[in-house]
């Protein structure tokens, strides 16, 4: 074992101990979390953790080391650095004195977990507000201390001295350290994204930011490329078993005979059953997989539950609607369409997208009669603890679940449905249960992003005026099952032990504030193809519905400037009203050397079987505003689409780390790039069938941009306001409108595949 | 089941096993390596890849019966903190991974091409990773990486 794991077993088995006397053999934690023990730092928060009790998010160690316990998590996009910049700026020490401590159910507050790209922006409000009462806390007792009022002690690096006699001085260490601060904070009461505590203390103002702002690196990057991290995967515990679930061809169907002898020829491997679940387990992995290919089973004659995937998009447009809700409207639409000189119509369609992390979900469950402990990789570890009660029977104090960096997260992906698949195999068992998907379940079993239908719809007067404007998008719901795994229902063993399923109905409208006199922005949602444990249920993935809509919306923008001869700019910046919009914009086009004109025009180029062209999109995401111009290159003869350059111009409030800022919108505008030109779930009668990675195609490298150049706004008088997300959903309307400026088609369907946009060429 | 001798990052080791078992569990289960990962058992993703006597190889689709004498290198075995590869030294200086769960293939695949390739073209280097998958979209740090470490070994 090496240092890392050694440093962090101290640190974890103490929390470990006290919450279930459970036993890790093998976890390391983030490196920072992990050196801030090596160092001393007290890395226990003071029982019981109490969002009210400053100890539950701030400790000061014997050696000055300072400990944040983060109720959200990481997902590899640098989120723990930027909160320990945020406490480090407000305690007046280097941000590598602060190690940060996420996703453990015994030592952090439920924050929500990764959620909505609310990590800095609603997360670091907790920490930055109690990381300010604890400096406060501790200048008071310098006070007393050094006997001089507040205002003529200065702090800096963690040391207390009176201005003007450097030598008269108290350290962090000297008054707190290794001690509890025993002191309260006002809480709203509230858990998840909007929990909110304060003290009496003012966070500083940033005219004295000295920390934020600044590119501190990673801190989970050598663990990763030396190998010395350890993943949920790599969790070991004794007596561990290894499970694998059995899934249905046909979706819907349920297990009526299984041939235990069928796997009698594999050492140790068995079946584990109850109601409709069933797997296998193993005491080694590969005889549970073995076991899992092999395993014979009768299952129920289910009725094929899905459409023809060629009418799944008249499907979402004949289906009953499940929930309305028109969420912006004013003037009067209704009454404009009749007397306009021209109304002009689009629909733009969606498919059905899959998290496709890189692998497959994994947890390990030690459930015991009383108890149970659970380590998972899904971005909310304090929902997973609820769910591992339910399905258990346990008290919600006595599951203690253990974040541990899983294999890619972009919502509530597979790894929620494994952590209750874990639990229930372990109690059947009586042993730790490990379990990690197959690709197949990866690919076909996870959640999915709904597809969905959008229209479109504006008139026009004699002189190209919108006089109305109309979205409605149409499809699956947001949420078939829940953003997270807190109850049973909504995951695959809670639903084939029988829970009830109870669809939530969402969607959402475009983001922006575009002024026309007469507005509606709407949704409708539909019922799920299949009211049980399905392949095809939806949930939340990376900017949920966010692509979709502003796929529709900002295309049909684009087509009301080309229906008008205008500029796409031009008439982007006629009519959004909102000044950070408007720079946004403005800035995209200018580092990008737009030239204005309409579509088809100035920006057109290309030679021999290439057309080449730009487009633009722009959009909010909250309080986040993106605007993204995409240059592409389309094969007139192939229909490859190529998308080389992108100028992104992003304004989230305050940024805290640029480089690591940076380092997200790349992330996002590939991720947006992939999902526009090759993602598309594929099913048939029976199942999901685009279950690896030639039937999910996700952008190769090869097809990688090769710029993507970034003009980060910075407004440091605004709170931070999110950027995990809001770069992916211009990208696909961006390249859509850089198509068409290309070759004048208008792709409207996504993913821009090379036989949909030959055809469409050739229409 | 049967016996295998194998050489994992210069260390001999005997595994007994089934002959069909992937490497892949061999190092994870049997040896209790940490890496390399498995993400899709169909030698698609490259999550999985180590090097057999300095090629990339995906071991969840190498039986064992196939590995012969042939020396396993894995990522833990490539460089170390202290002797880092120069592949590891650029993914360390440009920030590559985000989740890094597919970070295997990629510092394989490219260690192996930059030894045989030097001073590789763009569109050379984007040969040489075509079919590697990472979901979380980082490719655009990869290939500067991958540039980097290419200039450190010309």
């Amino acid at each position: 074992m090496n240092a890392i794991s050694k440093a962090n077993l101290s640190v974890s088995r103490r929390a470990l101990l006290q919450a279930s006397g459970a036993l890790i053999v093998t976890a390391a934690l983030p490196a920072a979390a992990v050196e801030a023990a090596a160092q001393g730092a007290a890395a226990a928060v003071k029982p019981p953790l109490l969002p009210t009790e400053l100890d539950s998010w701030v400790a000061v160690g014997r050696d000055g080391q300072v400990t944040a316990f983060f109720g959200k998590m990481d997902m590899g996009q640098g989120v723990d650095v930027a909160i320990a910049q945020i406490v480090a700026e407000e305690l007046d020490v280097p941000a590598t004195r602060v190690g940060v401590v996420m996703g453990d159910t015994a030592r952090t507050c439920n924050q929500g977990g990764a959620s909505g790209s609310t990590g800095v922006q609603e997360g670091g409000i907790a920490l930055r507000n109690a990381a300010a009462e604890a400096r406060r806390l501790l200048v008071e007792h310098a006070v007393q201390r050094l006997k001089v009022p507040a205002d003529k002690l200065t702090v800096s690096d963690g040391v207390i001295s009176v201005s003007g006699e450097p030598a008269k001085k108290v350290s962090y260490a000297q008054i707190i350290g290794g001690h509890y601060f025993d002191s309260k904070l006002d809480w709203n009461g509230k858990y998840g994204n909007p929990l909110v505590v304060s003290g009496q203390a003012k966070p500083k103002p940033h005219d004295q930011y000295k920390v934020i702002g600044k590119s501190e690196p990673r801190r989970d990057i050598a663990g990763k490329v030396f190998a010395k991290m350890d993943y949920v995967t790599d969790i070991k515990v004794p007596k561990m078993l290894h499970g694998r679930m059995i899934r249905p061809a046909v979706a819907g169907a349920v297990p009526v005979a299984v041939d235990e002898a069928s796997i009698r020829n594999i050492k140790g491997a068995r079946v584990v059953r109850k109601a409709d679940f069933i797997g296998v387990v193993a005491e080694r992995e590969w005889d549970a997989i073995r076991a899992s290919q092999q395993l014979k089973v009768t299952w129920s004659d289910a009725k094929p539950p899905f459409p023809d995937q060629k009418d799944l998009y008249n499907h979402i447009r004949q289906a009953p609607v499940t929930k309305r809700a028109v969420e912006k409207e004013n003037g009067n639409v209704d009454a404009v369409w009749t007397n306009a000189a021209k109304v002009i119509e689009a629909e733009y369609e969606w498919p059905f997208q899959s998290h496709a992390s890189m692998g497959p979900g994994c947890a390990i469950v030690d459930a015991r009669p009383d108890h149970a402990t659970c380590w998972t990789g899904s971005q909310k570890p304090h929902f997973t603890a609820e769910g591992v009660a339910k399905i258990l029977g346990l008290p919600l104090a006595k599951v203690h679940a253990i974040w541990i960096p899983g294999p890619g997260s972009y919502g509530r992906n597979d790894a929620g449905d494994t952590a209750l698949d874990a639990a229930v195999l372990s109690q059947l068992t009586g042993r730790p249960v490990r379990v990690q998907g197959m690709r197949y379940e990866g690919h076909g079993w996870d959640p999915k992003g709904p597809a969905s239908v959008h229209r479109a719809r504006a008139a026009l007067d004699a002189q190209g005026n919108v006089l109305a404007y109309e979205y409605v998008s149409k499809g699956f719901s947001r949420v078939d099952v829940n953003t997270n795994e807190s109850d049973p229902r909504d995951t695959l063993a809670g639903m084939l032990l029988g829970a009830e399923i109870k669809p939530g109905y969402g969607f959402g409208v475009p983001a922006e504030s575009y002024a026309f006199a007469n507005k509606r922005l709407a949704w409708e949602t539909i019922a799920p193809l299949l009211l049980k444990a399905s392949p095809l249920r939806t949930a939340h993935m990376r900017d949920p519905v966010g692509p979709q809509i502003h796929f529709g919306s900002e295309s049909f923008i684009d087509e009301l400037a080309a229906a008008t001869g205008a500029d796409p700019v031009e008439f982007r910046l006629k009519h959004l009203q909102d000044p950070r919009d408007i720079a946004v914009v403005k800035a995209a086009a200018e580092r990008a050397g737009w030239k204005p004109g309409p579509a088809g025009g100035v920006r057109r180029g290309g030679s021999g079987d290439i057309a080449t062209g730009r487009g633009m999109a722009f959009v909010q995401r909250g309080k986040t505003v993106v605007a993204v111009v995409a240059d592409v290159e389309v094969n007139k003869r192939t229909g490859d689409v190529q998308a080389p350059h992108f100028v992104v111009a992003h304004d989230c409030g305050v940024v805290i780390n640029p480089e690591t800022l940076r380092r997200v919108i790349e992330g996002n505008v590939v991720q947006g790039t992939s999902r526009a030109l090759s993602e598309e779930v594929t099913f048939d009668h029976n199942n999901v069938t685009s279950v690896d990675w030639l039937g999910y195609q996700i952008l190769d490298i090869k097809d990688a941009p090769q710029t993507v150049d970034i003009v980060l706004i910075n407004r440091p008088e605004m709170m931070p306001l999110g950027a995990g997300e809001p770069s992916t959903r211009p990208i696909a309307a961006a390249i859509a409108n850089a198509i068409y400026d290309a070759t004048g088609v208008r792709i409207r369907r996504t993913p821009f595949t090379p036989d949909r946009v030959k055809a469409a060429m050739q229409a | 089941m049967a016996r295998f001798k194998l050489n994992v990052n210069g260390r001999e080791h005997t595994v007994t096993a089934d002959p069909d078992m992937p490497l892949l569990y061999a190092l994870r289960d049997n040896l209790g390596m940490n890496n390399p990962h498995f993400g899709c058992g169909l030698a698609q993703c490259g999550a999985c890849t180590v090097h057999l006597d300095g090629e990339p190889a995906r071991s969840c689709a190498t039986p064992l019966s196939a590995v012969g004498d042939a020396k396993i290198t894995t990522l833990a075995g490539l460089g170390t903190p202290e002797k880092p590869h120069p592949v590891q030294q650029a993914y360390v200086d440009e920030e590559v991974p985000q989740c890094g769960y597919c970070i295997n293939g990629w510092i394989m695949t490219a260690a192996a091409f930059l030894k045989r390739t030097r001073n590789p073209s763009d569109e050379q280097i984007r040969d040489a990773l075509s079919g590697l998958k990472c979901r979380c979209g980082t490719h655009l740090a990869i290939l500067r990486a991958v540039k980097r470490a290419a200039k450190a070994m010309a």
